[in-house]
């Protein structure tokens, strides 16, 4: 009998997204697409059980085994820092992590440079290689408003289409790193599912290939 | 009411391993909770916990409480010392806890060969590796890598030692895609940068893998190397030793490593049972003769597994109303006790009640 394969996939648009790439490759579990309560979904005869988890969960529910894969943005894997395997960008959810704040926000390198941000690790770094002292401001969500109100010169946040910025009269600075989703998987299960798992990364390879 | 106290399978396994380290002639290696702090500053790079706990004794010198074994035991081999020296121990390691900000107690159970290295050290500290895999579990996975693979081909990039070890971050994360991009980012030519992806993708049997892991010698390192994996592979199909699987994508700390690595896993334990590898470095710092091998169980782990069930069928649920009955279920459950079975006396939850 073929193992069970548990994914666990980022509540929201992106796992709606991820999981249409799944029910492709042959890994369909109908059930989810009803709209009601249930927290896990299991297909019996594809032997695929999918949960959703709040994103930046994810990769601790893979890191953990309480999923064998999952799909994660890299945003958050560069945060975290999650030991798992990153088996394939699946080149969806694209988007970039930016400085941005107001029109010459970063011109004055005399002072410390006070950065709002959801991503402290990823903004640290970015900073430190540029060898500019910052004081970082860890905030969780609307992260925009921290330069209007003054509570930081910069912030450090994903950038989809920049309508926000700009409806708050704030301009994408700098860009810190291109982020897509990806394939993640739990380093113990790849290991004794190996079959199973391989099979999904080469099917889901497949799939982007056929798409470019 | 709780069942009785389970014994933790930690507990169960640490005689166990040290008799079968005893049969292959390991003699049991004791030490203090604590070493002087500068051992431990001195050999900075051979330690994977980056916090020490620190302590002052009564004259004001400045203790760490042991985060790891091998480094006594390799200071503690003399000059003129017999080798090989076959040591094992059961200690515990104080390790920081990223997140919580605290320390904790890891038990270790491990054994180190110290000396030459040659075909049959590494063959038989694999095998010991592997039955002790074996004794917790007949479904386990042993993993075996060679550094010099990966050393040699990030050598070939000739990129800076930064830009190095994140090319061998994305190699221990099997992340294909980002080494061919760092790669062409940095001018690495593409036949190079498939091999790092090929070293990061492969996994399986011994033997297929090595074949097609053929293709990835570029060097004297890389040669040596494979060769290394072959003999070793084969030795221990010889001698009857279980399948073992090669993960080149294993690394480890390139640092402390400089052969053989290897790591025990088994299913429902997410985390490496068992690492080990050689580290012939760590001799050269401490200006001993020979190399070493070695690995430690990190038994701590075990306990999520559950214990071996002794008796349990046998066992026996007895309730009882009140006190009128006491003494009449402490006879009962004192006889069943008697014929060895395994008792539980319970109070009704209702009394006067029969369920």
């Amino acid at each position: 009998m073929q193992d069970w394969i548990s994914v666990a996939l980022p509540k929201g648009r992106l796992g709606e997204k991820a999981y249409d790439l799944f029910e492709k490759i042959g890994y369909g579990c109908p059930s989810i697409k009803e709209d009601n309560r249930k927290l896990i979904f299991e297909n019996e005869e594809a032997r695929v059980r999918y949960f959703w988890a709040k994103p930046s969960d994810v990769p601790i529910y893979v890191e953990r085994g309480a999923a064998d894969v999952g799909v994660a943005g890299k945003d958050i894997l560069l945060e975290y820092v999650p030991d798992v395997y990153e088996l394939s960008d699946l080149k969806m959810g694209k988007c970039r992590m930016m400085v941005a704040g107001l029109p010459g926000a970063l011109d004055d390198s005399g002072r410390t440079l006070r950065v709002a941000t959801k991503f402290p690790r990823i903004a640290a770094r970015h900073f430190a290689a540029q060898s500019r002292e910052i004081d970082i401001i860890k905030l969780n969500g609307s992260i925009e408003i921290a330069p209007l109100l003054d509570l930081s010169d910069v912030i450090v946040d994903i950038v989809e289409t920049g309508t926000t910025l700009k409806e708050n009269g704030l301009i994408p600075l700098e860009e810190v790193v291109p982020i897509s989703a990806r394939f993640i998987a739990n380093r113990v299960s790849y290991k004794f599912k190996n079959e199973r798992m391989r099979g999904m990364q080469e099917r889901i390879a497949a799939l982007l290939r056929e798409k470019q | 009411m709780n069942a009785p106290a389970a014994r933790k399978r930690s507990e169960l396994a640490i005689p166990e391993l040290r008799a079968l380290y005893a049969q292959y002639g390991y003699r049991e290696f004791r030490m203090n909770k604590f070493e002087e702090y500068d051992f431990y500053a001195e050999y900075r790079s051979f330690l994977q916990a980056e916090n020490i706990l620190t302590f002052h004794d009564p004259s004001g010198k400045l203790l760490a409480l042991k985060p790891d074994i091998t480094l006594s035991i390799v200071k503690s081999i003399k000059k003129d010392a017999h080798l090989p020296a076959r040591l094992c121990y059961s200690e515990t390691v104080y390790r920081t806890q990223e997140d919580a900000g605290s320390f904790r107690e890891i038990p270790q159970v491990g054994l180190e060969y110290i000396g030459e290295i040659d075909l049959y050290a590494m063959a038989e500290v694999l095998a010991l590796a592997i039955d002790s895999l074996h004794a917790f579990s007949p479904r386990f996975i042993m993993d075996i890598s060679h550094v010099g693979l990966a050393a040699g081909l990030l050598a070939e990039t000739g990129l800076s030692a930064g830009k190095q070890s994140r090319l061998s971050s994305c190699v221990r994360a099997k992340n294909a895609h980002e080494i061919r991009a760092l790669c062409a980012e940095n001018g690495v030519a593409e036949s190079l940068s498939e091999k790092l992806a090929t070293l990061a993708s492969l996994y399986g049997k011994s033997e297929t893998v090595l074949k097609e892991a053929a293709a990835l010698d570029v060097n004297e390192a890389t040669h040596q190397a494979l060769a290394e994996l072959r003999s070793l592979c084969s030795a221990l199909r010889e001698a009857g030793l279980p399948e073992v699987n090669i993960d080149l994508s294993l690394l480890n700390d390139l640092s402390y490593y400089n052969g053989i690595i290897f790591q025990g896993f088994l299913p429902e334990i997410h985390a490496p049972v068992i690492s080990g590898g050689r580290y012939d470095s760590l001799l050269l710092r401490m200006h001993k003769q020979g190399g070493a091998i070695g690995f430690a169980v990190n038994v701590g782990l075990l306990d999520s597994l559950s214990v071996p069930k002794e008796r349990a069928e046998e066992s026996a649920t007895l309730s009882y109303a009140g006190d009128a009955d006491a003494a009449a279920a402490l006879k009962k459950a004192r006889s069943l006790a008697a014929e060895g079975k395994r008792v539980l006396v319970e109070k009704s939850p209702v009394a006067g009640q029969k369920g």
